[in-house]
C-alpha cells in the first residue's frame, strides 16, 4: 500500500509539515516494498487552491492514504473523490508516523478546515 | 466649489474608522454628487440615504461547466488554471466554485470545447436618488468569495457620470477589491482613528496610495484632546491633514439612528463643507501639479 506525508526536509527524520498545500515536500513510501521517494510540492507558492493542486497530485501518484496534520476542505473533497483515506498525524518524525500507520496506530482525521484566504467566516 | 466629474475615493486600514461617515456627508454638502457604496459585504450608505426611485442590476460571473462526454481527460485545463479551481479524480472533471476567478481560460485551451460557462449570480447593483445625491450600492450575496466584479460594475457606471463629483466609499483594509475601488480616483481620503492602533492601519492604506501614485490626505476622526499617534504619523510621513473630526457626543447619536449630519446640524455642515473645500483644493493643486 502506498502512503504519503508532507515533509519538511527530504528524509524520514523530518517532521510532518503543519500545512498540507503549502508543504515544501511529499514523502510517498510503499508500505509492502518500503521504498520511498520525495517529491517538490509544485503548489506550494500558489495564488490559491494549494490544497486542491497538492490533492490532485497525492491522488496522482496512487496513494491509498495521507497523513497529515490538518487538511483543508477543498483538498478532502478531492482525496474523498479520489478515494484517499486521510490520517490524522502524530507527534515526532516522518518515520514514526509511518511505524505507527503500519502499527494501525493512527485515527482518521476528522476536522477539515475552511481555506486561510481571507474568505473564512 | 466643486469640480465636476472628479473621484474622490474615502478608505481605511480597518472598517469602523468612519469612512461612510465621511463620504455620506461629503457628498451631501456638495452641491450635486455621486455617492458610490463599494464596501459590497456590509454597504450601510442608504441607510443615512434611504434613497428613492431604486432601480437593481444583478450582477454574475461566469463559472465553467463541463460537457461530461465530450471531456477525453487531458488536463490541459486543470494544468492551466492558476488558481487550482480545477481537479480531475477517477476520469471526472471537477471544478471549485468559489476557488475560480471566472477568468475563462479553461474553456479557450480546451480542444474537445467540453467547457461551457454558465452565469453565476453574485450580488447586485442599485440606484436611488436622495435630494442632491444620486446613490450607486454594490451589494454581495452572502457566501460570495469575491466582490470584485461588483466594484468593477459600480466603478465603471459611476465613470459614465461626467457632470457630478463621485464620492467612493471603499470596503476596508487594502486587499483587491479596495484597489479595484480607487483604482480610477482622482484623490485618496484616508480615515483614521487617533490611537497607535489607528496609525498602523492608516500605514496600511498609506503604502496602498503611493503604490497607485494617487494624491491623498488624511481625515483624522474621534479626535480627543490629548497625544494622537495618527497625527504624529502624518507630521512624520508630511502627510497633509485634511480635517479633525471630533469625538462628539451629538455626531455620534445623529450618525447611530443613521441621519446625516450635514442635514440635520449647521456645525456639521461648517465642518464637511471645509473638509470639501480643502479636498477641493488639494485636487486642483494636483491637477496644476501634473500639467
Amino acid at each position: 500500500m502506498k502512503i504519503a506525508i508532507p515533509v519538511n526536509e527530504q528524509n524520514l527524520k523530518s517532521e510532518v509539515c503543519q500545512s498540507f498545500g503549502r508543504a515544501p515536500h511529499f514523502l510517498f513510501y510503499d508500505t509492502d516494498t518500503k521504498e520511498s521517494y520525495f517529491l517538490d510540492n509544485s503548489a506550494v507558492a500558489s495564488q490559491g487552491g494549494a490544497g486542491i493542486r497538492a490533492a490532485q497530485v497525492i491522488a496522482d501518484h496512487g496513494v491509498t492514504a495521507l497523513i497529515t496534520t490538518r487538511c483543508g476542505e477543498n483538498a478532502e473533497e478531492v482525496l474523498r473523490k479520489a478515494e484517499v483515506l486521510i490520517y490524522k498525524s502524530i507527534s515526532g518524525t516522518v518515520q514514526e508516523n509511518i511505524d505507527a500507520f503500519v502499527a494501525d496506530k493512527l485515527i482518521l482525521l476528522k476536522d477539515f478546515h475552511p481555506g486561510f484566504h481571507g474568505h473564512d467566516r | 466649489m466643486t469640480d465636476k466629474s472628479v473621484k474622490i475615493a474615502v478608505l481605511s486600514g480597518k472598517g469602523g474608522t468612519g469612512k461612510t461617515l465621511v463620504s455620506v456627508n461629503l457628498a451631501a454638502v456638495a452641491e450635486n454628487s455621486l455617492y458610490v457604496d463599494c464596501d459590497v459585504e456590509e454597504p450601510n450608505g442608504h441607510l443615512f440615504f434611504k434613497p428613492e426611485n431604486i432601480s437593481e442590476k444583478t450582477i454574475s460571473v461566469k463559472k465553467p461547466i463541463f460537457n461530461q462526454n465530450l471531456c477525453d481527460g487531458c488536463r490541459k485545463c486543470v494544468d492551466f488554471c492558476k488558481f487550482n479551481a480545477l481537479a480531475f479524480i477517477k476520469n471526472n472533471p471537477y471544478v471549485f466554485e468559489e476557488v475560480c476567478h471566472s477568468c475563462g481560460g479553461c474553456v479557450l485551451i480546451c480542444p474537445q470545447k467540453a467547457i461551457e460557462e454558465k452565469e453565476k449570480p453574485i450580488g447586485k447593483v442599485q440606484k436611488g436618488v436622495s435630494d442632491n445625491v444620486k446613490i450607486y450600492t454594490g451589494i454581495m450575496n452572502t457566501g460570495v468569495a469575491s466582490g470584485t466584479p461588483i466594484i468593477k460594475e459600480l466603478i465603471s457606471e459611476s465613470n459614465a457620470e461626467k457632470e457630478l463629483p463621485v464620492f467612493i466609499d471603499c470596503p476596508p483594509g487594502s486587499a483587491c477589491i479596495v484597489m479595484e475601488s480607487i483604482k480610477d480616483a482622482d484623490y485618496c481620503i484616508l480615515v483614521a482613528e487617533p490611537t497607535v492602533f489607528g496609525a498602523h492601519n492608516l500605514n496600511m492604506v498609506y503604502d496602498l496610495v503611493r503604490l497607485f501614485g494617487k494624491p491623498h490626505g488624511v481625515v483624522l476622526n474621534k479626535c480627543l484632546n490629548e497625544d494622537n499617534p495618527t497625527e504624529e504619523f502624518c507630521r512624520n510621513n508630511h502627510i497633509p491633514i485634511l480635517s479633525r473630526i471630533p469625538f462628539d457626543n451629538e455626531l455620534g447619536r445623529l450618525n447611530s439612528e443613521a441621519k446625516i449630519a450635514t442635514r440635520e446640524n449647521k456645525r456639521f455642515n461648517e465642518l464637511f463643507s471645509s473638509l470639501l473645500d480643502s479636498v477641493m483644493k488639494e485636487v486642483q493643486h494636483e491637477t496644476i501639479v501634473d500639467s
